[in-house]
């Protein structure tokens, strides 16, 4: 019967009949007449079985109708495993046979896993070195960053106006929503679960200072920070991740534009000044909550509320919230640009990179705001 | 033997038995504009089709129907005879398993080194077979695509622009396609590199008999391993036939392809 290359089926299909063996034993050693469609379909399970078969003297391939190369690497590798030789093989079949037998190489596999202990030691080992290398890396980022920052005020020329102001866009204006939204809804809750506590002792009326003070020092330019980590942070590592995946970046140096004062400072100088603006929009929201709960819950009219507000929170909380945010800002760009700027080779990398700024930025912001806190008590900004 | 090609463009697909692709009224529409109106062609059994057109005459767009990725506005596709137009899912599979595609770019699995991107189709497909099994048959595909044995266990990002396509070719070939799909496979390789690789198509064809899509911009690889070529311009197929036929008819933009400066030049090293 003759061979037809799988291919040319056509409509009839694959579904023809499936691949089958018997072995004989005659006078000259054992043979193995092998008949039916040797593709790949239905082949799996004799793969296993063939690996069995031993003290082979001949493939017999007279009885194949199809055959590709899956079925024509299986009739191979038992035929150089037992050591038999292949008769009757049809001209197309010798053909894929030859193919399959160039193509077989030695493999040579990857170095085995080495002991549990060691690897762990080992990978021990390598996350303390990245830790050191990341951060000094960072480091060296930042100051580059600040020499680029300095070179751009000697050549104002240099500053890239438009990308900065396309940042002011995307990191401040853009995120007013949702950084309204929840600072308006934390200021209602704040109000509600200090109204609850403080009505045990009476002393209900302090919900107010509670609000006003806690707005303006922590919470406002905290939650802002948050929110900025998650929505610019991330997406400026995506951005660059992606543009380095994409050679754009090596594009840009090789015009001589540099990617620290085309790319990253603008984003920076954009999240350091826009950082304190939305705090401080976000600080006047959770206030705005707050009174409305004031208003509606306790009965207090809201001119008495921004009176109370005006004699409870001292200036200093204030000067505080401002005086942190622009450098949360600072953290939150720097760690974006950051991991965008380290993602080599693969996609999966740019997600890796991505998450790792988030965390980043929202644990170092995070820390430095409890520094801050003991900072300015202990200089006497209660 | 001297049939116009401009001819066989409109008419004389009309009931081509041995087609493995048919496209019938193909339009294809980006907002307002067409790239693609009343397109027509026929791919035969067996052959190697070289499909070529200008910049943004729609090659890849008219790859990107017939294996489904785009959504034509009207038009029938049918590929082995099925429509591949509002199919259901069970049908495509059993189309999908019959083809290969590679990419331009190759668009290898980054995260998934090799060995284990030639694996993806077969393991979807045939999920019963072993991994020794699998890890022999992805390791003979590797080295018939023409690529040495210890890429197997390399990433895409450590591969140069050759051999990411070597290992496209090797994971479009998986699963022994009946019908292989190419887009611009020697796109960016150097001319020896493109050549080898024309040498592997040829011979891979030679031996499994697959019927080649190619969509190309190399004449070299027009000259040395098609059939017929295809010519996309104007939102059609506007001639196909054997590039001797293509290369006598007259249309000003298959005359400027084939008898500008470089077709000259590649005709003559094919002659």
């Amino acid at each position: 019967m003759p061979l037809v290359p799988a291919a040319q089926l056509g409509q009839t299909g694959r579904m023809g009949e499936a691949a089958s063996y018997t072995t004989l034993d005659g006078d000259n050693g054992r043979t193995l007449r092998l008949s039916g469609d040797w593709v790949i379909a239905g082949i799996g399970l004799l793969s296993n079985d063939l690996r069995g078969e031993d003290g082979l003297t001949t493939i017999d391939l007279g009885d194949v109708r199809h055959m590709d190369t899956v079925g024509a690497w299986l009739i191979h590798r038992t035929a150089i495993s037992t050591g038999a030789h292949i008769q009757n093989a049809s001209a197309n079949a010798a053909r894929l046979l030859e193919e399959v037998g160039e193509a077989d190489r030695p493999d040579r596999e990857p170095p085995p896993h080495r002991n549990a202990i060691i690897s762990g030691l080992e990978e021990l080992g390598d996350a303390v070195s990245l830790a050191i290398g990341s951060l000094s890396g960072l480091l060296a980022f930042f100051g580059r960053l600040v020499r680029a920052f300095f070179a751009v005020l000697i050549n104002p020329r240099r500053i890239a106006w438009r990308e900065l102001v396309t940042r002011f866009e995307v990191i401040g204006v853009r995120a007013l929503g949702i950084i309204g939204l929840m600072s308006f809804l934390i200021g209602i809750v704040i109000a509600q679960q200090g109204s609850v506590q403080l009505r045990q002792f009476g002393a209900e009326i302090f919900t107010v200072n509670l609000i006003g003070r806690l707005t303006f020092r922590e919470l406002g330019v905290l939650m802002t920070a948050i929110m900025v980590a998650g929505r610019s942070g991330s997406a400026f590592a995506a951005q660059l991740g992606t543009m380095k995946l994409t050679e754009e970046i090596d594009a840009m140096r090789t015009i001589g534009v540099s990617p620290a004062e085309a790319l990253i400072l603008p984003r920076m100088v954009a999240t350091v000044l826009m950082m304190p603006l939305l705090g401080f929009y976000a600080s006047i929201l959770a206030l705005i909550g707050g009174g409305l709960f004031v208003w509606t819950v306790m009965d207090m009219p809201p001119i008495t509320y921004v009176q109370r507000i005006r004699e409870v929170v001292p200036i200093t909380d204030f000067y505080i919230g401002m005086i942190k945010a622009p450098v949360f800002g600072a953290i939150i760009a720097l760690a974006g640009c950051y991991q965008g700027m380290q993602v080599e080779g693969n996609a999966e990398e740019v997600g890796k990179r991505t998450t790792a700024a988030v965390v980043q930025a929202i644990f170092m912001v995070i820390v430095l705001d409890a520094m801050f806190a003991v900072f300015f008590s202990s200089i006497g900004w209660n | 033997m001297a049939t116009d090609p401009l001819r066989n463009a409109e008419t004389d697909h009309q009931n081509d038995k041995d087609a493995v692709i048919s496209v019938r009224g193909l339009t294809n529409r980006f907002g307002d504009f067409a790239v693609h109106q009343d397109l027509d062609l026929d791919v035969r059994r067996g052959e190697i089709l070289g499909v070529v057109g200008g910049s943004g005459t729609g090659k890849s767009v008219l790859m990107r129907s017939i294996i489904g990725l785009q959504m034509p506005a009207s038009g029938d596709i049918r590929v082995f005879g099925e429509s591949m137009i509002d199919r259901d899912e069970d049908e495509a599979e059993a189309v999908r398993r019959r083809w290969g595609v590679l990419f331009q770019g190759g668009a290898l699995f980054s995260t998934l080194n090799v060995l284990e991107n030639v694996q993806v189709p077969l393991k979807q497909f045939y999920p019963d077979f072993d991994k020794r099994l699998l890890d022999e048959i992805a390791r003979y595909k590797i080295t018939m695509s023409g690529l040495p044995a210890e890429a197997a266990y390399k990433y895409p990002s450590e591969l140069s622009g050759g051999m990411k396509k070597r290992a496209g070719l090797a994971r479009a070939l998986a699963m022994d396609p009946d019908l292989l799909f190419l887009d611009e496979p020697t796109a960016g390789l150097d001319p020896i590199g493109a050549a080898a690789f024309d040498e592997l198509t040829k011979s891979l064809q030679d031996t499994m008999g697959h019927t080649v899509f190619l969509i190309t911009h190399d004449l070299d690889t027009l000259h040395s391993i098609c059939d017929r070529v295809a010519v996309l311009a104007d939102k059609k197929v506007i001639a196909i036939g054997t590039i001797d036929e293509l290369i006598a008819c007259d249309h000003p933009w298959i005359h400027e392809y084939f008898s500008g400066p470089r077709g000259r030049m590649a005709s003559k090293s094919h002659i």
